[in-house]
């Protein structure tokens, strides 16, 4: 273990002041120090999506990456994506489309597609697949991510309007 | 698509599901989620060689390590508690949360550590210094078929775990009498269902209570019986919460032994104990693999097509411990001769122990590589008569009038429409221009081919294969129980008896539920009741949720009706033959005026006994345990017996391309059409179906936990084993078809393993078309592009 510092981060609109080696991955920051409990463990390698968070727009794994390089920059975790109780349209998207099974890779792609969106309002079949290509699901097959990322593209294009 | 939609308000329509909320939002509970206080966290120390005796453990630097608070090695744990449960009666075949005296494979785990936290235990686990004697191990299933090998338990004195055979119908006249035969060998490698969250669980013993709590990630039958039994305390000692979100399992998370181990570190230090497998404990030493078979089959057939008996002998790798791995030999037989007319069996079944991690329970209980043994033989048969591989399975198929179907294994098949089924898969395909696409890319010079493959999904679950395996076992009860409620305000709780690994059962109790009492599903509570207050079941296994929970709680849902409709009787002093229920409401058939309504009644029966009727309870609860179809009975004196009561139906349609340089393969396209009766919510269904097939792709093409000759392991990360992606799952089309079963509440069937059963055999079927042109075949998965590479070039 590096020897503790003390972290600026900002997390959902909100900043915190941690203390820790910043070579600690930000996910363990997140679960254990902050209570934000939606990016998940997968594979501690960054091989399979499951801890995904936006880094200023950017989906960016963080089971294997320092709290430290995380400094200064936006963070989003699946927990700010919602405004209150009021899901957002990627969340809506995977709950319409029924894109959900275990729930456990879910976070991970929801961060993925709205990092997608936010880049390109109106991707094809392609764009989606290379986008959650790091985001390994075990139980969908794909499909009905799919589709609830269609879905959620087309919906904020008509909201867009 | 559905050719016969059930008359319901509720089933079978598109409904969003109960669970997806918290799940897009961040807020499930998995078991990395449950904190406690004053919780420690365990790391174990895994053995590097694949097979060696333990002479010494030295744990002295680590135990001084600060924030240590206990190192427990195999010694400590075998004083202190029992073997875990194995199936089969093999006395000398003891598996034990860490190795005591002897070590079986590399990864297994010698030592444990419990610190403040999981750095520090894994930092402790550093320090602890074994002396091991490596002795020779035995990885080849084959070799430890053989007298004379090193033996994986020397105490059990072989390493063979069952060696069975089975004769069911007139074997050697159907082989006499049939025009051909032909024999081959299939070969299904080492791969598991690795759920993306590995397995973990907590548990704290309450000395004041003299209970043990347990929060796990687990999806099996008689997890809380087993712990009790290895840690020797009562079985109403032990509480399991069965709230906690399971993050995929599909058969593997039985973390049996990583319980029994923070089990009795908990008791030991008085303090609650984490145990979460990082990912290298998981794929190297979680006992978690799946089956790992070698298939020698013979195939008796008439130039007509038709086949007429079988002689399968099944090798299978279960690694160095079986639990319940054996049994997925057993299973098989339910479905022994898919959807076809075959008239006779000889199944030998075999078991062996090896030095490599061991063997659990994997989607479809063994069934998916005996279905892809089962497909070759059917396109080898139509290779050998040049024959059209979907004309000689409709030659084939059990008809529909065929119903219900007693195969010769003495089960029988409660309905379907194979035909029909396949029908649909070619229209979805337009099969004659898939076939003309296939034709154009070989006349490019490149390598297409189509897949042709169907599967039978039992479900239901029944334990008569264990029976059937190990006579001492005579369990006929595989039953499943719900409890329903509602209270004084008129709001409905459903009560499960087991976990949730994503199949969606919360969604399923409060569709049926509703339908049944014509309430609004989405007003409807579900809850996973602990170990302690739940009803019997045997837990989300066997294709059976569906079916069996579905049962359990339509009966739940008839005697709640039935206390609402008496309640209605006795205060609109009316006979019940002259009532009417609909959406909650009772009024009188011919006189609406008199009424009482959801609220009312549901007043009634929790405050106003004096206007209940004479003996009846107040409040309104209703339990109800239903025993499992068909099941219940032993073998008849041909050793007969029916596994497992449904039976669904897939035929799945994919095309490939073959890069004749490299070996990749492409999947270019992927039909099915299944049959899994009523469905009772289409985006499950259709969720559990694509999820089986990419499943069934990985099987066929990627994943492999690979040892090497020495008993190394070789496949420790994604990386490795390799995981299929959304670049390797393509965008499959698929289409239903509706035979409801006979058996079942709704006329449902299972749906959760039918993908990774036809998957497989589907995907070596189109890879086999792509070869033919060249004259090649492969008959063993995964088939990488390194292997079909060197088949291709001759060039490793």
């Amino acid at each position: 273990m590096g020897m503790a510092e003390e972290i600026l981060l900002r997390i959902n609109g909100t900043e915190h002041r941690i203390h820790c080696d910043p070579a600690t991955p930000l996910l363990f920051v997140l679960r254990n120090q902050l209570g934000l409990t939606g990016a998940k463990l997968g594979c501690g390698l960054e091989q399979c999506g499951a801890c995904a968070v936006l880094m200023d727009g950017v989906s960016q794994l963080t089971c294997a990456t320092g709290v430290g390089e995380f400094q200064g920059r936006d963070i989003v975790t699946v927990e700010g994506l919602s405004n209150g109780g009021t899901l957002s349209a990627v969340q809506q998207a995977f709950v319409d489309a029924g894109a959900a099974q275990c729930g456990y890779c879910t976070p991970g792609m929801l961060i993925a597609a709205q990092a997608l969106l936010d880049e390109n309002p109106d991707p094809d079949e392609a764009d989606i697949r290379e986008a959650i290509g790091g985001n390994i699901c075990r139980c969908t097959g794909y499909v009905q991510i799919i589709e609830a990322i269609k879905l959620a593209a087309e919906n904020l294009r008509e909201a867009a309007q | 698509m559905i050719s016969q939609a059930p008359n319901t308000r509720y089933v079978a329509r598109k409904r969003r599901t109960q669970e997806d909320k918290r799940f897009v939002t961040g807020r499930g509970v998995f078991v990395q989620d449950i904190e406690r206080p004053g919780m420690l966290h365990v790391a174990a120390l895994p053995c590097p060689y694949p097979r060696a005796r333990i002479n010494n453990i030295d744990f002295s630097a680590a135990l001084a390590m600060p924030g240590v608070h206990a190192v427990l090695d195999g010694a400590e744990l075998a004083a202190a508690t029992n073997p875990l449960y194995g199936g089969l009666k093999t006395p000398g075949v003891k598996w034990r949360p860490l190795a005591f005296e002897l070590s079986r494979y590399a990864g297994e785990w010698v030592a444990a550590v419990a610190a403040d936290s999981r750095a520090i235990a894994e930092d402790a686990m550093e320090l602890i210094e074994v002396d091991y004697t490596p002795t020779d191990p035995v990885i080849d299933p084959e070799e430890a078929y053989q007298a004379g090998s090193p033996q994986v338990h020397p105490e059990h004195g072989s390493n063979v775990l069952y060696d069975g055979e089975f004769t069911w119908g007139p074997v050697d006249d159907d082989f006499a009498a049939a025009d051909h035969s032909l024999s081959f060998r299939a070969r299904w490698h080492r791969s598991s269902t690795v759920p993306i969250e590995t397995f973990g669980a907590v548990a704290e013993w309450d000395e004041g209570k003299g209970i043990l709590d347990v929060w796990a990630s687990i999806q099996m039958p008689n997890y809380a019986d087993q712990i009790a039994g290895a840690m020797g305390i009562p079985l109403n000692a032990v509480r399991v919460h069965q709230d906690v979100d399971v993050g995929g399992s599909y058969g593997v998370k039985r973390g049996i032994k990583h319980t029994v181990l923070i089990g009795y570190l908990s008791r030991k230090l008085e303090r609650p104990i984490r145990l979460i497998e990082d990912r290298l404990d998981n794929m190297g030493g979680g006992d978690a693999h799946g089956p790992d078979r070698i298939f020698d089959t013979q195939v008796a057939y008439n130039a007509d097509g038709m086949i007429k008996s079988l002689k399968i002998r099944a090798l299978d790798d279960a690694g160095a411990y079986p639990g319940r791995g054996p049994f997925q030999l057993g299973k098989p037989i339910a479905a022994i001769v898919g959807p076809y007319t075959i008239n006779s069996v000889h199944y030998e079944a075999i078991s062996v122990t090896t030095n490599k991690t061991g063997q659990v329970p994997v989607r479809g209980f063994g069934q998916a590589p005996t279905n892809y043994m089962l497909e070759r033989a059917v396109d080898k048969v139509a290779a050998a008569l040049g024959m059209d591989r979907i004309e000689i399975r409709r030659r084939n198929f059990i008809q529909p009038d065929q119903f219900p179907y007693e195969q010769p294994s003495g089960t029988k098949y409660d309905s379907g429409n194979y035909p029909a089924v396949m029908d649909k898969v070619l229209a979805l395909a337009n099969f004659d221009a898939l076939c003309a696409r296939r034709d154009e890319i070989r006349s490019e010079g490149r390598l297409a081919g189509i897949g042709v493959a169907t599967c039978l999904e039992p479900g239901g679950g029944n334990n008569m294969f264990e029976y059937l395996m190990n006579p001492a076992a005579e369990i006929t009860t595989f039953m499943e129980g719900a409890e329903a409620r509602i209270d004084g305000e008129g709001c409905i709780t459903g009560v499960m008896a087991t976990t949730t690994s994503g199949q969606g059962h919360e969604t399923l109790v409060a569709t049926i539920l509703g339908e049944e009492l014509g309430r609004e599903p989405d007003d409807i509570r579900v809850i996973h009741a602990d170990t302690l207050t739940a009803m019997p079941t045997r837990s989300p296994v066997a294709s059976r949720m569906a079916i069996m929970l579905g049962g359990a709680i339509t009966g739940a849902a008839a005697k709640l009706k039935a206390q609402i409709m008496a309640i209605a009787a006795h205060n609109l002093e009316t006979p019940l033959d002259q009532l009417e229920y609909s959406g909650g409401d009772v009024s009188v058939r011919n006189d609406p005026s008199r009424k009482l309504t959801w609220n009312e009644i549901c007043y009634i029966a929790h405050k106003q006994y004096h206007r209940l009727p004479e003996g009846a309870a107040p409040g309104l609860q209703a339990q109800h345990v239903w025993q499992v179809p068909l099941g219940g009975q032993l073998p008849d004196a041909d050793g007969k017996v029916q596994l497992y009561p449904c039976f669904s139906f897939q035929a799945h349609i994919p095309l490939v391309e073959i890069d004749p340089g490299t070996g990749k393969v492409t999947l270019l396209e992927y039909f099915i059409a299944h049959d899994c009766g009523t469905v009772i919510n289409p985006d499950i269904v259709r969720g559990m179906i694509l999820g089986g097939i990419a499943h069934g792709i990985g099987a066929a093409l990627y994943e492999k936990f690979e040892y090497a000759p020495d008993g190394q392991f070789l496949s420790a990360t994604f990386a490795d084993y390799l995981m299929p992606s959304t670049f390797e799952v393509p965008l499959v089309k698929d289409t239903e078809h509706c035979t409801p079963s006979p058996l079942t509440s709704h006329g449902q069937k299972g749906s959760g393993e039918g993908g990774y059963l036809g998957g497989p055999a589907a995907v070596a079927s189109a890879v086999n078309d792509a070869l033919s042109p060249r004259g090649l075949e492969i008959d063993q998965l995964p088939m990488r592009m390194s292997l079909i590479e060197e088949l291709l070039n001759g060039t490793p």
